[in-house]
């Protein structure tokens, strides 16, 4: 069982205009730098991105938004990105703001193979315009649906040539999550070795999930707020 | 003299419980972090993965993957524990959380909270703070009694879109600490020198004044 490929050009070769995507971070942490570079390249256009974030102006999925690719965002938080808010008030880019938690549950749902998830967030918000509301021992819960996306497209720190993926500290975030909700789950690695080197008991991600895998060639890593500590 | 955003972190400080997890929000909340009081143990959880979060790092133990839900870089410390999403809001949906510190755009007497969206000009996202207040089992909020045109921002019914509903617990403010109670927000404590008849007139939502009240203490 060989997943690897020769790079991002051949991991998204598939994706075509309108698909829906799935790409994991949180902020600039932990995202799958090299397929965004290789989907800007390509220039697909009409993309659903279901991402916490949307990238600050000149890196992550803010690159995507710079060339007009995206027709409609899901995510969480968007406070890092003018050109996200100025085509968002301007009408120009569909958005659909949810809850984090939410988010995360969406895609576990679809990851373990169920249709819906209900849960507290959002209850008498306009999150709940429309949602069926049930009650659970005197709580009310909105009903939830798991995404249905095209690809997830997952950023890990090590990985394995079965697709077998390791996580980081806090670049683990959403990628484990969407990792295991893809229809094609594409994974970029810092570092891939051969199948047998990770230790079975530290896998994060089971490799059934993966079906493309490479080392990225470059990543920037970039950090959003440089906070340090003079002792 | 009312108090300064450092002042405020401090005094919610005091509302920390030896044992809590606690997750602090953006801005004022995320200096509650430097006057927890010694000898009181508490674990800061960050939504984006991490229980034990802590301090910043000095500059040559920098790691883009180590980040706080604001996107600060930070470190862990003894005993930290890194997860996914789901997890993390995971425990905070099953109530593991004892303590959610966040701040507030509005906040009205019956412990609605505001935060996340101005119509037409503001649109950042609820991030994970639908999550908490849905779901914490305690709820401060950490704000400026009146907005930056000097408007009040305890009301009797929220004006800017919901971010949870009946569910802030207790305000502290640059003016004054307040329960939220069934008849409205109990002024518990003033800041130093700020009159009861300030905060009346700085306060839209139904006040319960109390027959003493007393300073706030740092």
């Amino acid at each position: 069982m060989n997943k690897v490929v020769t790079g991002p050009d051949e991991a998204i070769y598939d994706i075509n205009d309108g698909a829906t995507l799935m790409l994991g971070g949180f902020g600039l942490c932990g995202i799958p730098e090299n397929c965004i570079a290789a989907l800007v390249k390509k220039g697909v256009k009409d993309l659903t991105c279901i991402s916490n974030n949307a990238g600050v102006d000149d890196f992550g999925i803010g690159l995507l938004l710079q060339q007009k690719q995206v027709r409609k965002m899901i995510s969480s938080y968007v406070g890092e990105n003018a050109e996200f808010e100025r085509q968002l008030l301007s009408g120009e880019l569909l958005v659909d703001l949810i809850p984090q938690g939410t988010l995360a549950t969406r895609c576990l749902a679809a990851g373990y193979g169920m249709p819906a998830i209900y849960t507290p967030a959002g209850v008498g918000t306009e999150v709940a315009e429309g949602k069926e509301v049930r009650n659970f021992r005197g709580k009310d819960y909105l009903l939830e649906y798991a995404f249905d996306a095209d690809f997830a497209i997952v950023k890990a720190w090590k990985g394995d040539t079965m697709g077998n993926l390791v996580f980081h500290a806090t670049a683990r975030n959403f990628n484990p999550l969407m990792a295991m909700a893809g229809k094609i789950t594409i994974a970029e690695v810092e570092e891939l070795v051969p199948a047998g080197s990770l230790d079975p008991d530290s896998i994060h991600t089971a490799g059934i999930y993966v079906h493309r895998i490479f080392e990225g060639k470059s990543f920037q890593k970039r950090i959003e707020q440089l906070t340090i500590s003079q002792s | 003299m009312p108090l300064t955003k450092e002042q405020i972190a401090q005094r919610i400080a005091r509302e920390l419980k030896h044992g809590f997890y606690v997750n602090l929000g953006i801005g004022i909340p995320t200096l509650v972090a430097n006057y927890i009081p010694p000898g009181v143990d508490v674990v800061l959880q960050s939504e984006n993965g991490l229980l034990g979060m802590g301090p910043f790092p000095t500059a040559d133990k920098v790691d883009p993957d180590l980040i706080n839900a604001g996107k600060q870089i930070i470190t862990t410390i003894k005993g930290s524990v890194f997860f996914d999403s789901a997890v993390s809001f995971g425990m905070i949906r099953a109530g593991k959380v004892d303590l959610t510190v966040l701040g507030a755009m509005e906040v009205n007497d019956q412990g609605d909270i505001a935060n996340w969206k101005i119509p037409g000009k503001m649109v950042k996202g609820m991030g994970g703070a639908m999550d908490l207040v849905a779901s914490a089992r305690n709820i401060i909020v950490a704000m400026m009694h009146t907005n930056p045109r000097g408007a009040s921002k305890l009301l009797s019914r929220c004006e800017l879109p919901l971010t949870g509903v009946r569910c802030v617990k207790k305000v502290v403010t640059d003016l004054a600490v307040l329960d939220i109670t069934p008849d409205g927000f109990l002024l518990r404590e003033r800041a130093p020198g700020v009159t009861v008849e300030e905060i009346q007139s700085k306060t839209a939502g139904k006040l319960v004044i109390p027959s003493e009240v007393p300073e706030i203490v740092l």
